[in-house]
Order: structure tokens, then sequence, then C-alpha cells
């Protein structure tokens, strides 16, 4: 898919699917365990550039676990993370740090750090990172404060003062400060207004077109499955069940996905040209 | 036109306008702010900025850009574009669109209003905390009204953590303690032929002063600042609201059980405190000033009555209200963040050793007034 964001990076030697796509995230055979439980199965998948991932799955099918392999927080114990062309597996701490700087993440509870204002938890990787002036730094603060829907007044709140959903929106300032070229999203929608869950779902359209990001999230939410996602990925049994578009998915006949994809909540959230 | 590897963004500046180079990018910007703040418009001319061998561009460059854009025609001058990507241009478009406006000034408050704060603060505090023993004598007022409702186990619990897990520390601390005292006073009473007196120096302070004190700090630290970080964390993770919304008051099995637990164990531990604070001074006696064993026994009954010993215990289940309840206070007071956690647990140590110090000196004032 073409976007702003892919034709300004300088252009290496990318890797490319068949299809010419160019891939930014790539699992190979990645396998979890914790204790006895197999999270993941040797799981392999490629997230390409530009696209919106979505990974769904029922409570405990390691959707965050996958994510958090993909946000070098944690190694799988098989199998290979490429990430930005990089693997990821074995490096020591300091020779990930360019790569971390070109993801940004959203947690799921915002983990807004509680000592530090609206813009302060947003100017912090601009502060720590870059080597520009002070005022810069607010300023450009500022422009992701406003790019995500929040307030010049909230700037000097601190995060005990905001909503859930204030949270969430100062929560992927944050996460957009270095300008990344892979967001993720924990649950981006969880704990918000349906309100406020539109309004998330069409500024991650938004900043997918205007910054060319690429990004991966896990949901549960059905609207923003249908909404945001280009592509839906499966989780179950520790493997991947399934894998393409919500109307595909949703049209399956397997058990699972049938129960996930067509009970009631899920019929609801389906848009009328879908049905 | 070969191709250098550039790391760093960086701009040339002629009379008529300004080539960007290189990735514009939020790491890589430092040079080019500075050179970007010196730009100064030519008069009434135009000026052209270059961007063709920009090689990417984020949000932090396209504001940096754009700022001196602005700036520039402000100055009255006129800005040309050329050769941007269709990327540079469209994040041109973003940055003038979301871009902030004058900082609000927030006026920084003076000394007095800082002086007044503080002062409202602390006096909120007091209030708050004397609030908070009230509700808390009601809750024990209920509770022993209802007896069955004390919560033994918890109170058990309670007292294993604060009172036998205490008694290494404790007894190791009051027991050099004993031994500096034996031996600092021991030394001068030797040469005054009066070392035999060290037994009374070593008995009373510890019995009357040193030994519950030194409990108290000890306990206020251990003990204290736990109250307030589970208390706190509670608070925060809404644990405190859902006991309350299923119909269990907090005050009954969060403060009281802490309480009641820290009024039995101190009393306990400071006599344990005692014991081997004499013990030390006793070893230190026999070894510095030749002092048999027996001696100093028989020269301690003499020295240290059981009013003494009394007014030393006695004190300890005060210094234990102080610390179960400035700890258990503060524990509440947590706000928000566990960066509030980390704050109140240190207010709560250092206010209950405070409080504990003064409450010893009025006390050691009351008996001097009453003789005893």
């Amino acid at each position: 898919m073409a976007t702003p964001g892919s034709s300004m990076t300088n252009a290496e030697t990318r890797r490319k699917d068949a299809d010419d796509r160019e891939v930014v995230v790539e699992l190979d055979e990645v396998t979890t365990r914790y204790g006895d439980r197999l999270v993941h199965d040797r799981i392999s998948l490629c997230v390409y550039r530009g696209e919106i991932l979505a990974i769904v799955g029922g409570s405990g099918s390691g959707k965050s676990t996958l994510l958090r392999n993909m946000l070098l927080l944690q190694t799988p114990d098989t199998g290979s993370v490429r990430v930005l062309d990089i693997d990821t597996a074995h490096q020591p701490e300091a020779r990930t740090l360019p790569l971390r700087r070109r993801m940004g993440a959203l947690f799921q509870y915002s983990a807004l750090f509680g000592a530090l204002n609206v813009v302060e938890n947003v100017a912090l990787p601009l502060a720590e990172h870059s080597r520009l002036s002070r005022a810069v730094i607010e300023q450009i603060a500022g422009i992701k404060m406003a790019l995500v829907g929040l307030a010049p007044e909230t700037a000097h709140l601190y995060p005990s003062q905001l909503s859930g959903g204030m949270r969430k929106r100062a929560g992927l300032a944050r996460a957009l400060a270095l300008d990344p070229e892979l967001l993720f999203l924990d649950e981006p929608s969880s704990g918000l207004d349906p309100i406020s869950a539109n309004a998330l779902d069409e500024l991650i359209l938004q900043l997918r077109a205007s910054l060319g990001l690429t990004i991966v999230m896990v949901t549960h939410d059905m609207d923003s499955l249908w909404r945001v996602a280009d592509r839906v990925i499966f989780l179950g049994d520790a493997r991947i069940l399934s894998s393409g578009t919500m109307p595909a998915l949703s049209g399956s006949q397997a058990p699972e996905l049938r129960e996930f994809f067509q009970g009631p909540r899920a019929r609801a959230a389906r848009p009328a040209e879908a049905v | 036109m070969a191709v250098a590897v550039i790391d760093e963004a960086s701009v040339r500046v002629d009379d008529t306008g300004a080539e960007c180079v290189g990735p514009w990018t939020s790491l890589r910007l430092r040079e080019v702010e500075k050179k970007l703040a010196e730009l100064r418009a030519p008069h009434g001319g135009s000026f052209r900025f270059d961007l063709r061998a920009v090689t990417a561009m984020d949000t932090t460059g396209a504001w940096l850009l754009y700022r001196s854009q602005l700036r520039l025609t402000e100055q009255g001058a006129q800005i040309t574009l050329q050769g941007s990507s269709d990327s540079a241009r469209a994040m041109l478009e973003l940055v003038s669109k979301h871009a902030p406006g004058e900082r609000p000034r927030t006026a920084k408050p003076g000394a007095l209003h800082g002086l007044g704060h503080a002062t409202v603060a602390h006096i909120q505090q007091s209030m708050g905390y004397t609030a908070f023993v009230g509700e808390l004598a009601c809750a024990a007022g209920a509770v022993i009204l209802k007896p069955a409702r004390i919560r033994w186990r918890v109170i058990l619990n309670n007292l294993q953590a604060a009172g036998v897990a205490a008694l290494p520390i404790v007894g190791l601390l009051s027991f050099l303690l004993g031994i500096v005292i034996g031996y600092q006073g021991g030394v001068p009473l030797e040469d005054y032929g009066a070392s035999l007196f060290v037994a009374d120096l070593v008995g009373l302070a510890m019995v009357r002063e040193l030994a519950p004190l030194i409990t108290a700090i000890i306990v206020a630290g251990r003990t204290g600042s736990a109250y307030t970080a589970q208390i706190g964390t509670m608070k925060v993770t809404e644990e405190i609201d859902a006991l309350r919304t299923i119909g269990i008051v907090p005050m009954e099995v969060l403060v009281l059980p802490k309480v009641l637990a820290l009024a039995i164990a101190l009393p306990l531990l400071t006599v344990y405190a005692d014991i081997l604070g004499i013990l030390g001074g006793m070893m230190m006696a026999w070894l510095a000033l030749d002092i048999s064993f027996a001696a100093f026994i028989d020269r301690l009954a003499y020295a240290v009555d059981i009013q003494s010993f009394l007014i030393g215990i006695g004190k300890a289940p005060v210094f234990a209200l102080i610390i179960a309840t400035v700890g258990c206070y503060q524990g509440f007071r947590v706000a928000g963040s566990a960066e509030s956690v980390g704050r109140q647990t240190t207010k709560s140590v250092v206010q209950s050793i405070f409080l504990v110090l003064v409450v010893d000196a009025t006390f050691s004032v009351i008996f001097s007034v009453m003789g005893i």
C-alpha cells in the first residue's frame, strides 16, 4: 500500500514478499510457554507496511504476549522476531534502542507516568532522545496533543486528573512523539464509552493516512475491527486459526470463528453492507 | 550525483534561500534548529526553501520548517517552497493544521502564595489526622460493643509481621546501643572510681528512654511504612472502594487490627530491647571495666526500680498508636499514582518518628514535674 511514510524512509534492501509488499514485522515459528501451558505454538506471521493488522482471540489466547514479542518486551522461547528488518533475538539492550525509537506503543491502561503532567509525558521521548531545545520539544508535544484531539488546557493536568478517554489519547500522543513507523495498540478502546471509542477509531485511521503508520492492534471491539482493521488474525489453541479481512473471517464456518464473529455482539457490530 | 550517507540533517543558507538537506527527523535536527533560528528575512525580498535534498521529513522537521516560514513571513518576506515531495507537503499541512497556539502563560506563584499554601495544607493535614483518629475511635467503640467482629486472624498476622519478624533487628540494634552506652559512660566513670555505676547508667537509660525510642523508631521505619504502602496501593487500585461496596468498613479490617497488633507488639518488643540493651552494657562492663555479671546484676536490681521499667514500657503503646495511626492515615491520603504512594510513605515515616520524639519529650517534662 502506498502511503506517505513508505517513500520517506531511506530505501535499503527491504524485505518484500511475493506480492511485493514490504514486510515490517516478521514472526517466524514463534513458540512461547508459561510453565506447562503452551501459549504460542510455532506462530508465523508478517505485518506489511501501511496496514492495520488486528489480533483477536479469546481471553488468554496470547494476543498480548504476541504484541509484547513484537515490542521487544519479551523474547519467545524459540523462533525469531524480525522488526523493521532487524533480527531481535538475543540482542543486547543497547542494540535494540535505535529500533525502539522507531516504534510506539499505547498500553491497555495507557501507562502514563503519574509523576509527569500530560505535556511532560508526551514530550518525554523527545526530551530523552532528541537534542532539540525545550521550547521546540514543547511545541511538538503540543502538535501531537492536537493531533490526538487533546485540548491545550489539558497540558498541565496530571494523569490522575484525566478521564479514561483522555488518558488513552495522551498515551497515544506519547506513542507518536518520535513519529514512529510502527504503532502498537493494546486494547485501545477498552474502558472507553462508545463515543470515545468511535472517535479513537477515526483517529487511528486518520493517523495512518497522515503519518503513514503501520499499526498492529490487539482488540476485542467488534466495531473497531469492522471500522479500522485491514486484516485480522484470529488466535486460538496457541495457533493462528485464521487470518484475513473482516468480511472473510466473519463469514467463516469454522466453529471457533463462528462463535467469535457471529455471536450476538458481533452481529450487532456488523455494518449493514456486510450482512 | 554521488549518493552520500547523510546522518545529520542540515541547512545551507545563502542570500536568496536555504537548501535543506538530509533526514529532517526529530533525532537529527539539532543543528538545523540553531541555523533556522538565525535566519533573517531579506528586506522585502523573497526567500526560497529548497527541499529537493530532503530524504525524510517527520512532524518535528515539518514544524521547524513551518515555524521559520511563519517567522520570516511576519518579517515581510515572500516564502516559496521548492522541490518538496508529496509526503513532505502532507506533513507540512498536518503541522500547520495542528500548530500549537501561544503557550498559556501561567503566572508563577510567589513565595507568599507558597507559604500560604503550605500552611493551609499543614492545618488541613492535622485536622484530617484528628478526624481520622476520631473515626478510628468510633470504629473501635463499635467493635468493642460487638467483640465477635474483632478480626483475630488479621491481628495475629499483623503481630507476626510487626512483632516476631522485627525481633532480630530490634535485638541487634539495642544490644549495640547497650554496648555503646556501656563503653562511653563506663570509661569516664572509671576515672572517678565509680565504674560500678555503669549499671545504673545503662539500666536507667535503656529502660526509661532508649529502648522504647529505638524500638519505636525501628518499627516506624519497618511497619509504619509498610502500612502506608499497603493501604496506599489498595487505594490506587480501588480495593478500598471495593471493600466499602461489599459492606466492609475499611477502618475495621485494615486499620483497627493494625493498631491493636502494634499496641501489643511494641511494648513486648520494648521489653525485649530492654533485656538485649542491658545485656550489651553488661558485656561491655565485663570486657572494658572488669565488672562481673553478678556484680552488674546486683547493682542493676538496686538501680532500676519497677517504676522506671513501667514508665518505659508505658510509653510503648502510645508510640504504637502514633505509628499505626500515622501510617494508616498517610496510606488513605494516597491519591492517584504510584508516585503518591512513595511520597506518603516517606511522610508517614518522618511524621511518626517526629511525633514519637515530641511525645517522648512531653512525657519527660511531665514525669519530671511529677517527680518520678
